[in-house]
């Protein structure tokens, strides 16, 4: 079984021989596998089929660049298009009205509207330094307005006091009205959690959206939601008009489908993502993320995140430098292995890597794991200074005592040695190529933009060759190559 | 025993709870539930915390219908598209493979996911391909499969009753499936059998769980087992059998915090209740219930994989069938786990709970049965 669309995508493509443009045979194969993909993400079925058509359209014809496989060029245009219709640009909540300024969740039972809706006042109050009301209207559920009340109270929202007995259409007037009164900026009006065939409480909702007049209407809609988000969303939709979606419990390991679903079907934007139980825990919304998570594509941006956060930057532009003269020495190396071992090791970076599912195994196979970087920056560090600046130094007796030194063998200093050589030669390659072929679009990154100079994976990718990988490697995908930018 | 409002008539040992329509317990409406006193604080250290106002804020009684036609009601919606999907592509006709996938999209559209619907139009091909088939006999095809997949895996929740010790469920899912609905609505259930029932508030983490929960209890009547709001889960559940323990009670229902089964703290936490519960009673938790929310997709798989390695779950039970919501990923789970199904929630009264049964859900699923009629 094949985990990811990649690895599917590039076992079909393994058979196919390359061509400089994608013809209609090979995109209608692929576009099964892109199918298969998101409907085992949870996309709904009418919604997956039409981004098909889209991307099929988009896909035939398209040129493929060199050095990417078939494969990774439709994984880029299915990924691009992805992030296009999950709203290119994300947008938040609008709080630009006369205070104070209702906003209205809904959602079905168990959404997590509550929690949502405690988490959003709490970020208005704390980012915007705006004065928040929330109120309850949930007299369904037996004690939801407590919680949202315990919750204020963790968080130091004010919340209306709770009457009991009150009909949720009264509560909403009460709480205009004393948001008013107390010169508030924002209310927050949690609702109960309804089914959207429930025609009483569907018809309460839309009495009390017209009581309240919203400025935004946020459907709370769970992430792991299935086929039914498109239902859900769609009804919600007609009884009261979304302004936009809180996707919640982004935190799962779900695939997400559901966030284009609804997103496709209400054409609201996703303004807010629940990631965690606790109060802070709300972002703004991704899309390339999301894209990435539904593909299975592993998560590229974050990725990216998490290398420039362990890069500097200086360093990272030396190196560019030194790559393009041509210049790259061991140290250099060492620096590479060191920052591989601090973004997570091997297995944590492909793991975030897409596409690689299938070197994964390979690399596995040669035993290329955080065990090997260890010994190779052993390797390196038992040499002199001098050494690592000019390898050509290191002759039989001096490899000897290195390999004594490092606790390892002259074969394998020999390998690292190899290593370093293919690398500073691809190094040289692309700098002087500066962003074209093999610095091609990264699929997963929008815009088909390089990776910052700040990325840099493709010395500890290219490690493998080194290692004598069984049956060599698959086509490193685009982008692995840093700099690009000039 | 009496002064907790227990219902005296126990039944014989080894009987099955959630049989069937006939013993449906005569519920009360919801409206008229509501106990004259409090529960007593002597077993319930923390009870009636909640103030009596938010239990007075109980949900309209639900008009009382047969439970088939309710279970039917709530199904025939998503019913209603399924087998509207199975009419709209059979109309008498051969069954060639552009049909065949279609009626695969109508079952992923269920829910069913892509493995299951394969399969079942596999089936389906490997016995019509080519020949005329009519909307109603792939309906037919359509129920009698899912019953065969789902046949194995329905059984009622099996209390046992030779025995001293109280039997202890203890009731796990992610967020928001609806597990302390599902408690409230399952201890209405056992009283009705005539079982002596506790709840125990284990969800200690999330605002007003634990009131929410005992609302349920001042509803039926019987004493909530509370500590504070932050407290140790484990620790709370130990309390809880020994009161259960003290009291006699038959059978003690324990709440727990809605976990991501990815969280591995959490996930860790729900091995400590387990193993804490199983100090005073090696035997303990005798059911682990996880909870499911019909309107999960595919992740539901993961969830039932991952609480059953952590939590040793013994059965499920699935929320929120009255919606749109199919249901579908019921089938996969069952064709991928041998787990019982034990009963279905239609909706938030306190009688909304139904047994599994099979050939009525795949029935209701599939349209087949309101087709015959």
């Amino acid at each position: 079984m094949f985990d990811t669309l990649s690895d599917r995508l590039s076992g079909v493509f393994d058979k196919l021989r390359k061509q400089a443009s994608l013809n209609e045979k090979d995109v209608d194969t692929a576009m099964r596998e892109v199918r298969r993909a998101l409907l085992e993400a949870d996309v709904a079925l009418p919604v997956a089929r039409d981004f098909i058509a889209k991307v099929r359209e988009k896909a035939v014809g398209q040129d493929v660049v060199k050095s990417v496989t078939p494969g990774q060029m439709v994984v880029k245009i299915v990924h691009d298009h992805l992030v296009e219709m999950l709203g290119a640009e994300s947008v938040g909540i609008d709080l630009a009205a006369a205070p104070p300024v209702p906003i209205l969740m809904v959602g079905l039972q168990g959404s997590g509207k509550t929690t949502s809706t405690a988490k959003l006042a709490a970020r208005f109050q704390k980012r915007e330094r705006k004065k928040v009301l929330m109120a309850s209207l949930d007299v369904q559920r037996p004690a939801a307005q407590e919680q949202l009340r315990v919750l204020g109270e963790q968080t130091g929202v004010a919340t209306l006091p709770i009457v009991a007995g009150q009909m949720p259409v009264d509560i909403a007037k009460r709480a205009m009205e004393a948001a008013k009164l107390g010169s508030y900026d924002i209310v927050m009006l949690d609702t109960a959690g309804r089914t959207h065939v429930d025609e009483a409480l569907m018809s309460e909702v839309a009495v009390i959206r017209e009581a309240s007049k919203p400025h935004e209407t946020l459907l709370v809609a769970d992430s792991l939601t299935g086929q039914d988000a498109v239902n859900v969303a769609q009804r919600f939709n007609e009884r009261v008009p979304l302004t936009g979606i809180v996707l919640t419990r982004i935190d799962g390991d779900g695939r997400g489908g559901a966030a284009l679903s609804m997103r496709a079907v209400t054409g609201c934007p996703i303004k807010a993502i629940g990631v965690g139980e606790k109060i802070e825990d709300l972002e703004d919304f991704h899309p390339e993320r999301i894209a990435g998570r539904i593909l299975g594509m592993g998560d590229v941006v974050s990725l990216v995140e998490k290398a420039s956060e362990h890069v500097e930057l200086e360093k990272a532009e030396k190196l560019v430098k030194k790559m393009e003269k041509g210049t790259f020495d061991l140290e250099d190396l060492a620096d590479q292995l060191a920052q591989m071992r601090k973004m997570g090791g091997v297995q944590g970076l492909l793991g975030m890597l897409p596409g690689v599912g299938k070197m994964k195994n390979q690399m596995a196979a040669a035993g290329l794991d955080d065990k090997l970087i260890k010994r190779q920056e052993a390797i390196v560090s038992s040499m002199t200074p001098e050494e690592r600046r000019k390898p050509k130094l290191l002759n039989g007796s001096r490899k000897r005592r290195v390999a004594a030194g490092s606790g390892t063998t002259v074969p394998e200093v020999n390998r690292l040695l190899k290593m370093h050589r293919q690398m500073s030669d691809m190094m040289k390659k692309a700098g002087k190529k500066g962003g074209k072929g093999m610095l091609g679009g990264m699929p997963g990154l929008p815009g088909g933009a390089a990776l910052p100079p700040g990325m840099q994976l493709p010395p500890g990718m290219n490690l493998p060759s080194g290692v004598n990988a069984p049956g060599g490697l698959p086509p490193l995908p685009p982008g692995f190559l840093p700099g690009g930018k000039k | 025993m009496k002064r907790f409002g227990w219902r005296k008539n126990r039944p014989q040992s080894g009987q099955d709870v959630l049989p069937g329509e006939d013993h449906a317990p005569p519920a009360p409406l919801p409206g008229e539930s509501l106990p004259e006193d409090p529960a007593p604080t002597e077993a319930a250290p923390v009870a009636a915390r909640a103030e009596t106002s938010l239990a007075a804020q109980e949900p309209p009684a639900p008009e009382k219908k047969g439970w088939f036609s309710r279970l039917k009601s709530g199904l025939s919606r998503s019913t209603g598209a399924l087998s509207e999907g199975v009419s709209g592509i059979f109309t008498r006709a051969r069954l060639d493979q552009e049909r065949l996938d279609e009626l695969e999209d109508v079952l992923i559209q269920a829910d069913l996911g892509v493995d299951v619907a394969m399969e079942i139009t596999e089936a389906l091909a490997s016995e019509r391909f080519d020949k005329e088939i009519s909307p109603q006999e792939v309906r037919e095809f359509l129920a009698g499969h899912i019953a065969d997949i789902l046949e194995p895996v329905a059984a009622p929740l099996r209390i046992e009753r030779d025995r001293d010790e109280p039997f202890v469920i203890l009731v796990v899912g992610v967020n928001g499936t609806g597990k302390t609905t599902t408690i409230g609505k399952l201890g209405n259930w056992l009283q009705g059998e005539g079982y002596r029932v506790m709840l125990g508030a284990g969800d200690t983490f999330r605002a007003a769980a634990i009131e929410q929960l005992q609302i349920w209890g001042e509803r039926l009547n019987v004493p909530v087992i509370a500590r504070e709001p932050g407290a140790d889960a484990a620790g709370l559940a130990y309390d809880a059998v020994e009161k259960a323990r003290e009291a006699g009670a038959d059978v003690l229902l324990i709440d727990t915090a809605g976990r991501l089964q990815n969280k591995s703290g959490l996930m860790d936490e729900l091995r400590k209740i387990k193993r804490v519960l199983g100090k005073l009673d090696a035997d303990a938790p005798h059911a682990v219930l996880l909870v499911l929310d019909a309107t999960t997709g595919q992740n539901a798989i993961s969830q039932v994989e991952v609480f059953q390695e952590v939590a040793g779950i013994t059965g499920l039970v699935m929320t929120k069938l009255d919606g749109t919501a199919r249901g579908g990923i019921l089938v996969a789970v069952a064709r991928k786990f041998d787990l019982p199904i034990h009963a279905i929630g239609i909706g938030e009264g306190i009688g909304d709970l139904r047994p599994f049964d099979a050939q009525q859900f795949a029935q209701a699923l599939t349209g087949a049965e309101a087709a015959g009629e």
